[in-house]
């Protein structure tokens, strides 16, 4: 009998142990990161935002062309996502919450978010190239095909799927005696849907766009292969430019100096820093949702 | 026309228009569906299932180096994260709120929204850099950090599911704690578990960055788990950004059997779900 | 002629630095039906859950007294439960609960055989077949579900469960079963049922029922035990309580004026 015991214990610790390893990956992951830009961040410190110079021969690195190239491709993609991730949300929230066609809707959803980012880039770099260059020419503009408005196309479509979910989610908990009071005073269901269901599902709806926006500033295939990656800050919402992930993935295995390497990670940190705050904050909203109810 | 009717009017075109708007939203999705079949199963034979890729130039070649290295990096990513993925949400639903499961809960969260780029970095620096060269290794450990934070999750849901009385019952037989836990809490949280950990692979299987500088790629047979392996993912993006039209073709064909896979995944969850 | 079976001295239970009982000191008739009755809230289900050591379970719980337990060794009449293993303690002391929780990833065969296959115990095929049916006899589910013992448990009606859970606690041959509140899940039918089979079952064990429900104590307990905002009040046979019950308190709950 005291063997069962024991082997009580030594269950316990094993748990403990396991546990506590995949805390103490967190937080040397963490480290890590610290360590490895400790020589770009000592060199460059603050003015590392604001330089916009980024030459590997003369090892001088500013990162704003990269900064400003995730910025504007991750809020274009949020603009453009945004009205196709209303339409979602109110059609799966409200219109269709069960049956054919909201079965055949969430699937497909489903799957968009399942397609490999590699994958979407390649058809991005196939159709999307052409169709937007194609538009350039048009218009007579430089017909780059590649650049911001092109990646960012592709990020709205990759994040829309992602934030249409969580905001149909809090949709679906508005009470349905909240609703029927406003039908008993005679409102049609768009004013219902605005005017009750909006308002009320709001942190899950900002919840959504956080979380899509914590996607949209990581994701890093599809951006490198349709951004054009180039190492100046965007002229306008068509040229070539680069994002943070997509300079990472092209010159991390070329970094030959150690504060080429280390001004990587920096960047590598930074993002890491955003989207983590991102992310608790987003995924702390819906737990505060999820209390209420 | 009187206000009524007006906003019945209004109620319509917005419901219509929110229709047609979720219908364009997922024209991409068809329009990508359809490219990949149409160019990928142009390509796809004996051969190219079967082959070594050869240099430009030579018509034929096929990837079967991506289809192993794919296969070695997923086994050994699932085989480091479930283990430990399960044992750690187990300990989360039993202990749920002490400082330990508090912060694990905190990295798992932060985990599962960190950009694949970084864990790729990390990698890099845990094992790249201190083995002295690209490996298998570094990219599955890559992937099983993607994967761990998932697996965590799926089963901490999944075994607080399990009604409380359902372990007290197995404690008042005499059962000890550990076997209660591994006899009947786990098992009856099982297909959830599963489906958690289905869904994680089919997500691992087409990550691509976080190879970049870990698994790297390899042009030959390999089966060496330390030494560089080839992938699918990294196959298509190297193909995709080459000049050659050929391995255009090629990338296309990879495409295809990487979404087929994913789809088959995506349904066998399906079937585990609804046994839940 | 008085033969206790387990006794209970200076019993004090409590969560969360709430005290839920408070000195209790009870000693339970061996083959009787004691039950344990009082308001909600007053502690009966927790002084239950201490006899099998289950209370320790919960977080910040805490007990203090002694509960001793006739010895199987004739050398010393009692044996103290805290200082014994908790795991052997709940081995001789079953427990049904308040909804039936047949084990869902378990036949019923195995859910009868659950304390053997869990624990690890290895059974002859024929000795775990005598088992199942012995025990699926005992608590009269045998006809109904002996064409059906490779199904789960889970598809059984409530009452059919409750029975089955009971089985699962009787065949590890118990000394003392511990019953908490196994009907208030139930329809009036499956209740009746359980009722007869517990009166049924006492020549094999010695029952220690937790109720709210006044006819139910009435219609099935030897003894009663009336507990109050954590305190015993009154104890003694349930005929002579029921008739004439000493204190104010359990008079108004055995007349409905508080519940």
């Amino acid at each position: 009998m005291k063997l069962k015991l024991l082997n009580d214990k030594v269950f316990k610790n094993i748990l403990i142990i396991t546990t506590s390893i995949v805390l103490l990956i967190g937080v040397a992951f963490f480290i890590t990161l610290i360590l490895e830009s400790t020589s770009s961040i000592s060199k460059f410190g603050f003015k590392f935002f604001t330089s916009t110079d980024w030459d590997p021969v003369f090892e001088k690195f500013g990162a704003l062309p990269f900064i400003v190239g995730t910025l504007l491709t991750s809020f274009l993609s949020l603009l453009i996502a945004f009205p196709f991730t209303f339409a979602i949300m109110v059609v799966l929230g409200e219109y269709f919450t069960k049956g054919f066609i909201s079965e055949v809707l969430r699937y497909l959803t489903e799957l968009i978010s399942s397609i490999p980012s590699v994958v979407i880039g390649l058809w991005g770099l196939f159709f999307l190239v052409p169709a937007v260059r194609f538009f350039q020419i048009t218009f007579g503009l430089q017909p780059y095909g590649v650049g911001i408005f092109t990646a960012s196309l592709l990020l709205a479509f990759m994040i829309i799927p992602y934030a249409a979910s969580i905001a149909k989610d809090a949709m679906r908990l508005v009470p349905k005696d909240l609703k029927e009071a406003a039908y008993s005073l005679g409102a049609t269901r768009w004013e219902v849907i605005k005017q009750v269901m909006i308002p009320y599902s709001r942190s899950g709806i900002v919840a959504g766009i956080l979380l899509a926006l914590g996607r949209a500033l990581g994701e890093t295939m599809t951006v490198t292969m349709v951004i054009g990656n180039s190492h100046f800050i965007p002229k306008n919402l068509f040229s070539p430019g680069n994002t943070i992930a997509s300079v990472i993935a092209n010159e991390f295995t070329e970094a030959t100096g150690d504060l080429y390497l280390s001004s990587l990670i920096y960047l590598a940190l930074v993002l890491f820093l955003i989207t983590a705050l991102i992310n608790l904050l987003g995924k702390y909203i819906l737990k505060k949702i999820q209390i209420n109810h | 026309m009187n206000k009524t009717s007006f906003r019945r009017i209004k109620n319509d075109t917005y419901k219509l228009g929110l229709i047609l708007l979720t219908i364009i939203s997922t024209v991409p999705f068809l329009l990508i569906l359809f490219f990949v079949i149409k160019n990928g199963i142009a390509v796809i034979n004996w051969e190219f299932l079967t082959s070594l890729p050869k240099p430009i130039g030579e018509n034929g070649g096929g990837i079967i180096n991506g289809l192993i290295g794919t296969g070695i990096l997923i086994i050994i990513a699932t085989i480091i994260a479930i283990p430990i993925g399960i044992i750690t949400g187990v300990y989360l639903a039993e202990y749920p709120n002490n400082l330990l499961s508090n912060s694990v809960r905190i990295v798992s969260e932060i985990f599962q929204g960190v950009p694949s780029i970084v864990v790729g970095i990390i990698a890099y620096f845990w094992l790249v850099k201190p083995m002295g060269h690209f490996s298998a290794l570094s990219g599955s450990f890559a992937l099983a950090l993607i994967l761990l934070p998932m697996i965590i999750k799926s089963t901490e849901e999944m075994v607080k599911l399990v009604p409380a009385d359902i372990k007290e019952a197995s404690l008042s037989l005499g059962v000890p704690y550990y076997r209660s836990i591994l006899k009947v809490i786990i098992p009856a949280s099982l297909s959830g578990i599963l489906t958690g950990a289905l869904t994680g692979i089919a997500r691992i299987s087409g990550e691509t960055a976080p190879l970049l500088f870990t698994a790297f790629g390899d042009s030959f047979f390999n089966i060496n788990i330390f030494k560089p392996i080839s992938s699918l993912p990294l196959l298509i993006f190297n193909y995709s950004i080459s000049p050659y039209q050929a391995w255009w073709a090629k990338a296309w064909g990879i495409s295809f059997l990487i979404v087929i896979f994913i789809l088959i995944l995506n349904i066998l969850t399906r079937i585990l779900y609804k046994k839940i | 002629m008085i033969n206790s079976i387990l006794k209970i001295e200076n019993l004090s239970a409590s969560y969360d630095d709430k005290v839920i009982i408070q000195n209790i000191n009870l000693e339970f008739q061996k083959n009787k039906i004691t039950a344990i009755m009082g308001p909600s809230g007053c502690g009966k289900t927790t002084l239950l859950r201490c006899l099998n050591r289950m209370h320790e379970l919960t977080p910040n719980a805490k007990v203090s007294g002694k509960i001793l337990l006739e010895s199987t060794n004739l050398n010393d009449n009692f044996m103290e439960l805290n200082s014994t293993d908790p795991i052997l303690v709940r081995r001789r002391i079953g427990m049904v609960f308040q909804r039936p929780n047949p084990f869902p990833n378990l036949t019923i065969y195995q859910n009868v055989l659950a304390g053997y296959l869990l624990n690890g115990i290895k059974l002859k095929k024929q000795e775990a077949d005598e088992i199942v049916e012995k025990h699926l006899n005992l608590v009269a589910l045998w006809d109904e579900v002996k064409d059906n013992l490779k199904k789960h448990g889970t598809f059984l009606s409530g009452g059919q469960q409750q029975r089955l859970c009971i089985a699962r606690a009787l065949a590890m041959e118990p000394d003392v079963l511990l019953l908490d509140e196994p009907t208030s899940a139930l329809d009036p039918i499956s209740t009746q049922r359980i009722e007869d089979l517990i009166v049924e079952l006492q020549k094999t064990v010695t029952i220690i029922i937790v109720t709210h429900n006044v006819g139910q104590a009435g219609r099935v307990s030897d003894f009663v035990a009336f507990l109050y905002l954590g305190d015993l009040i009154e104890y003694g046979l349930t005929d002579t309580i029921f008739t004439n019950p000493k204190n104010l308190q359990t008079e108004k709950f055995l007349t409905g004026k508080i519940s």
